[in-house]
């Protein structure tokens, strides 16, 4: 049966072969390496598809999803933002020039920014702007300062651990795609829906319903301020003696 | 728009932060590859948020709160480098060993 049309009869779609791992006993041939990854992203994979089902019944299968063929605006307008995002975001690991990584991690933070004013999460993406690239990247360019990290190309600023970095990084997005794709492929954003980011809502709810937390949050901020002054004091011994 | 679309770019973000996270020998490179993947977390924060289109708006308010943390452990992370620096000299995580097995 066609998924979609499934989807809108309100009955689950049935499984297909193409990432179904669960269905798809020729795993269990592999070497035990793969059998662990399979059995972890199956498990993954079900645990949050359980969860989707019941949160998608009014999402989705009401409405029934569109295809992926009918591209929209906002999803082309996504796509290229995410990928400035990411590219970025690999130029700011990869980069051989310290100064050079903070910056491509401005350009990712502010890729970031982009998606988040696409997901209509405006209030979200002016904070961003305001806390991470006027705030945390220029914390960040002090701390290389500080530490007279060298400027200019350096051949080692990776460890050795670099070959088992790359596999890692590579096996959890690869988990993390097939168990999304698994889950979600069905879900659908609606985007049209009115200032459901603008900042009268959401300072509403954060004064509202999230005043308590938002208040544990200033005193956190507080203690981390004043154990940054404790840590970085010079006058002070490292047993409190002066 | 499909909720895969931010889901996948999060996804990349974090595992691209992973990897720098492992890879990196600069302490404060390392917490360049933390804020790429709170970044990726946030990402997924406001995508469900907006998906769910939830009263409480918990997923963009707890982004608001990440960023905060965020801006909270950069400054704590920074102290100690900049203590570990003045002590050691270095911000090298291979040369930062003395709680390591022996070799």
């Amino acid at each position: 049966m066609d998924p979609y049309r499934a989807a809108a009869a309100g009955t689950r779609p049935e499984r297909r072969g193409w990432l179904s791992m669960d269905a798809n006993l020729s795993w269990t041939t592999y070497p035990a390496g793969v059998a662990g990854s399979a059995y972890v992203c199956t498990a993954v994979s079900a645990r949050v598809r359980a969860r989707s089902a019941t949160l998608t019944d009014r999402t989705v299968h009401a409405a029934d999803a569109p295809s992926y063929v009918d591209v929209t605006g906002s999803e082309i307008v996504f796509v290229l933002i995410g990928v400035i995002t990411v590219g970025a975001a690999l130029l700011c690991v990869t980069s051989r020039n310290v100064v050079r990584a903070a910056l491509w991690l401005v350009v990712a933070l502010g890729g970031l920014v982009g998606l988040y004013l696409v997901l209509t999460a405006e209030l979200v993406a002016i904070v961003q702007i305001l806390i991470y690239v006027g705030a945390v990247v220029v914390l960040l360019l002090f701390g290389l300062m500080v530490t007279k990290a060298p400027i200019g190309h350096q051949p080692d600023l990776n460890t050795a651990n670099r070959p088992v970095a790359i596999v890692v990084g590579v096996a959890a997005f690869g988990l993390l795609v097939a168990a999304l794709i698994d889950a979600f492929r069905f879900a659908y954003l609606d985007l049209d829906v009115f200032g459901q980011g603008s900042p009268e809502t959401i300072g509403r709810a954060l004064f509202g319903s999230w005043v308590l937390p938002f208040e544990v949050l200033s005193v956190l901020l507080l203690a981390a301020l004043i154990g940054a002054i404790a840590l970085t004091r010079r006058d002070v011994g490292a047993d409190g003696r002066r | 728009m499909h909720l895969l679309y931010p889901l996948i770019v999060s996804a990349g973000l974090f595992s691209i932060g992973l990897y720098g996270l492992l890879a990196r020998r600069n302490l404060v490179l390392v917490l360049m590859s933390v804020e790429l993947m709170l970044g990726a977390v946030s990402l997924n924060l406001v995508a469900f948020d907006v998906w769910l289109t939830d009263a409480l708006r918990s997923g963009q308010v707890l982004t608001l709160m990440v960023i905060a943390l965020t801006a909270a452990e950069v400054g704590l992370g920074l102290a100690i480098v900049l203590q570990l620096f003045r002590q050691r000299a270095t911000s090298s995580i291979d040369d930062l060993d003395t709680l390591a097995e022996p070799r």
